[in-house]
């Protein structure tokens, strides 16, 4: 048998039996182990909801943070040393919701991360309110009569700010699951990965069942570098299209536009001419 | 006859965008560069143009650091100035204006003053600034020479015929100031100076920047706000020399938790803001608790609540930080009063993070950001700058219970182990964790680093005799006020406490107050730090001296309210 470095011996997991967050673990670990990463430089940050408890199975570094916070601390991390594999991970409500406003600036900045974002469609943690990816109409303990707004689409945003690596997938299928986000990772740039998952206490509408049946792959002759083509897919509905939607190689990194050298900054010294240079500059 | 003798308080008026804080910066640096104590210090309204602003350039012949209401000359630039300024015009003060200025007004040491016509001869009306200085620099009898090399130096990049206009300009003030003084018999005479001012001319915020870089800052994430960002844009022109990442964050809660993500991968990282900025962050501060990931916060205070007064100076921002974030867990609170102070603090603040692995504070305020001082080279302190990060094995626990409270702090990609931080309540290796006993140790332990703290914690500075029976106590950027107050009044029953960390208090402290008449003068409205010295030492505080204006508290009324005293 072959031993895959990223698991861990967890006594007790968080999450509830059947719940899509174990399928997606698998896929992530698999993703990872198919990479040969080594672990001692992976580090996967996340939020707070039941997907962000995720890098606490992992056997990698790991800073879990703030709800909605991930992407900030995942960019933190990246700018500091940019010798990590990072990834900043967490659920529709964190990465959408409360951490909306990081997205869209992760986004802009284009620092090599990749996001995994385990979309639901419902709060879980808070036990079963709407999430910004809610389908309309669904009732749940506080939307009474149903979500009245239009869900968040974070495919079409992503591409609207030319993120260059926009994916969907759905955690039913682990083997298609696990190659997109092996896609992401390699990646060189900031990647979005959607990840339908169901949850199974508090959505009974989309189900695994529901996913399987709303959904389809994108054909092996989509080009995903046609960004018009993309934002077309990327606003389909009700059937979501899955895999690379959107890919544009070559965005300048955030790090390569700060000029970021390898140097992690555990190793930074402050040079004793450029200090005293910069004192003569007050005389 | 008007004689001016050893302090000379200078008042530049004018419109946002009529310069006065560059004629102020020129002139100190040529008063500087001519051997004198300069200080200067502004105040402005929160807009781009137009409002009344001025700056006050003081001339002394002792080192000062601190504000005083009189003015002895005032150059204003237009009608409102003299408006704004009208409660300082006193009746020694001279008015320089062009004659249209004065709308009528009855002003004894009204001088009328063509600067506009001066400045239109030399090329054009925006030379006015030049003229200015100038015109002062004529009133005070000191060589103009100092200054045509300041003009060629500063317009260099701008072409000869604007160095040359810029020359005339100054003479044409500089001969009117002379035979003005000749004329109305201006006296100014300023006593040698003990020593030479100190070598380097700064701001605030340079001396927090210069401070920051010295400590081997590598990270800063920010949001613009008023005074704080006078810090990001400093880390920003040197970013390039000293590999420092600076980002302009999206919003406060992003630059902090930027900044902690930095730190947990190993750079000494820093957020600046103001108190608005900062009560968005309070969360990450909490996050900074419970991680123990070190973080510094540079917090240049302005009035409250909410946006209050952006761009005016006050000290209500203590409890802020004392109390930020939920739950409890330590921290450090440092506020300097020099600019000598700053840099050293600055070293300091991002020492005892690192040491002890948790968020320090380091309060100043508009009126300490945008004073402008001579600092001594000599007086510049380099901290050895020490890490404190281990390299990791393949048992490593980020949170392994020591007993001191402190963890060896590793970090990822440096060494075998893995590093787990993690905001919810962790064990050892730092993974979420509700066992009862657990939790029990990991607020003790996120505690104890008070103790060290304190022990550590830097002494108060003392002025004047340490037995006096009423003891001036003050903090962060009142420590001029009090040094120049406690001076003017050379009496043996009065000294002044400078604080310049406010939190953890160090317990010797307590013997300097005890028994004492303690009167403490901050610029808030309810004493906030005078309620810490009564939490921390049950002493009793007699009086508090405090403002609220927006403005900082002037010699002149400290001196009046302690004369009861």
């Amino acid at each position: 048998m072959i031993v895959n470095p990223f698991d861990m011996q967890v006594k007790t997991m968080g999450w509830c039996p059947g719940c899509g967050n174990y399928k997606l673990l698998d896929a992530l670990k698999e993703a990872l182990h198919h990479l040969a990463l080594d672990r001692r430089n992976l580090v996967i940050v996340s939020g707070i909801g039941q997907g962000a408890k995720t890098p606490q199975y992992v056997n990698a570094h790991m800073f879990n943070g703030l709800h909605g916070r991930a992407l900030p601390v995942a960019m933190g991390v990246k700018l500091s040393n940019r010798n990590l594999v990072v990834i900043a991970e967490s659920g529709d409500g964190c990465m959408y919701g409360e951490g909306g406003n990081h997205f869209l600036h992760a986004i802009r900045r284009n620092c090599d991360i990749t996001v995994i974002v385990h979309d639901n469609m419902v709060y879980g943690l808070t036990k079963g309110q709407a999430s910004p990816t809610s389908r309309l109409g669904m009732k749940t303990s506080l939307q009474l009569n149903g979500v009245l707004l239009e869900p968040f689409n974070p495919i079409a945003v992503a591409i609207a700010l030319d993120a260059p690596f926009v994916a969907r997938a759905n955690v039913g299928d682990g083997n298609q699951t696990r190659e997109i986000i092996k896609q992401a990772i390699a990646f060189k740039g900031l990647s979005v990965v959607d990840i339908f998952q169901p949850c199974v206490i508090f959505n009974k509408e989309n189900t695994y069942q529901w996913f399987k049946e709303n959904t389809y792959y994108l054909s092996d002759d989509y080009d995903p570098s046609d960004r018009r083509l993309a934002f077309e897919k990327a606003i389909e509905t009700p059937k979501f299209p899955l895999g690379i939607i959107y890919r544009r190689d070559g965005r300048e990194l955030y790090e390569d536009m700060l000029g970021i050298t390898h140097t992690p900054a555990y190793e930074h010294t402050v040079a004793d001419a450029a200090f005293a240079k910069m004192l003569k500059d007050y005389t | 006859m008007h004689h001016f003798e050893n302090d000379i308080s200078i008042v530049f008026g004018g419109a946002a965008g009529q310069g006065v804080q560059t004629i102020a910066e020129a002139l100190v640096r040529v008063l500087k560069r001519n051997g004198y104590y300069v200080f200067a210090c502004t105040e402005f309204m929160s807009r781009i143009r137009g409002g009344s602003n001025s700056t006050e350039v003081r001339v002394t012949a002792r080192k000062r650091g601190a504000y005083v209401s009189k003015i002895d000359f005032l150059v204003a630039l237009n009608a409102d100035a003299i408006d704004h300024l009208q409660d300082r015009i006193g009746e020694t003060t001279l008015v320089f204006a062009e004659k249209k200025h004065l709308e009528g007004k009855d002003i004894s040491g009204f001088i009328d003053t063509p600067i506009a016509e001066f400045a239109e001869k030399a090329g054009s009306k925006i030379f006015s600034n030049t003229v200015a200085v100038g015109i002062v620099l004529g009133l005070l009898g000191i060589s103009i020479d100092a200054f045509s090399v300041y003009l060629s130096e500063q317009f260099a990049t701008k072409g000869e015929d604007v160095v040359a206009k810029n020359i005339t300009a100054a003479k044409l003030g500089y001969t009117f100031g002379k035979e003005t003084a000749a004329e109305k018999r201006i006296e100014v005479t300023i006593d040698p100076v003990e020593e030479q001012p100190g070598e380097l001319l700064i701001d605030g915020n340079t001396a927090v920047g210069i401070g920051t870089v010295a400590a081997g800052c590598s990270f800063i994430s920010s949001y613009p706000m008023s005074p704080g960002t006078g810090l990001l844009t400093y880390l920003a022109h040197n970013a390039e020399d000293f590999n420092i990442v600076v980002d302009q964050a999206e919003d406060e809660i992003a630059a902090i938790n930027a900044a902690l993500g930095a730190s947990y991968a190993g750079a000494r990282s820093i957020v600046t803001t103001s108190g608005g900025g900062f009560a968005l962050m309070e969360e990450g501060v909490s996050l900074a608790g419970v991680t123990e990931v070190p973080v510094v916060v540079h917090l240049g205070q302005r009035p409250g609540p909410a946006t209050g007064l952006p761009t005016r100076t006050e000290q209500a921002d203590l409890n802020l930080t004392l109390y930020a974030g939920h739950g409890e867990f330590s921290r450090v609170i440092l506020a300097p009063g020099t600019f000598a102070q700053a840099i050293e603090l600055m070293q300091r603040a991002f020492h005892l993070a690192e040491k002890y692995q948790t968020a320090v504070f380091v309060l100043t305020d508009q009126f300490f950001l945008d004073s402008i001082a001579a600092v001594d080279e000599s007086d510049i302190v380099r901290l050895p700058l020490e890490r404190y990060i281990v390299r990791t094995d393949e048992k490593y626990k980020r949170y392994s219970l020591t007993g001191d409270g402190l963890s060896p702090r590793g970090v990822p990609g440096y060494g075998d182990g893995i590093v787990k931080v993690d905001s919810h309540e962790h064990n050892e290796s730092g993974h979420l964790t509700e066992n009862f006993e657990l939790r029990r140790k990991m607020v003790e332990k996120r505690l104890k680093r008070l103790e060290y703290l304190a022990e550590e914690a830097l002494m108060p500075e003392l002025f004047g005799a340490a037995e006096a029976k009423n003891v001036v106590v003050a903090w962060g950027s009142n420590r001029g006020v009090l040094e120049e107050v406690i001076d003017n009044f050379q009496r043996k029953d009065l000294s002044g406490l400078h604080f310049s960390q406010l939190f953890p208090l160090n317990m010797a402290v307590k013997k300097q107050l005890e028994g004492k008449h303690i009167i403490v003068l901050e610029n808030n409205a309810t004493g906030q730090f005078a309620d810490l010295l009564i939490r921390e030492f049950g002493v009793p505080v007699s009086k508090r001296i405090l403002k609220v204006t927006g403005e900082p508290f002037s010699v002149e009324e400290v001196v009046e309210v302690l004369q009861e005293v």
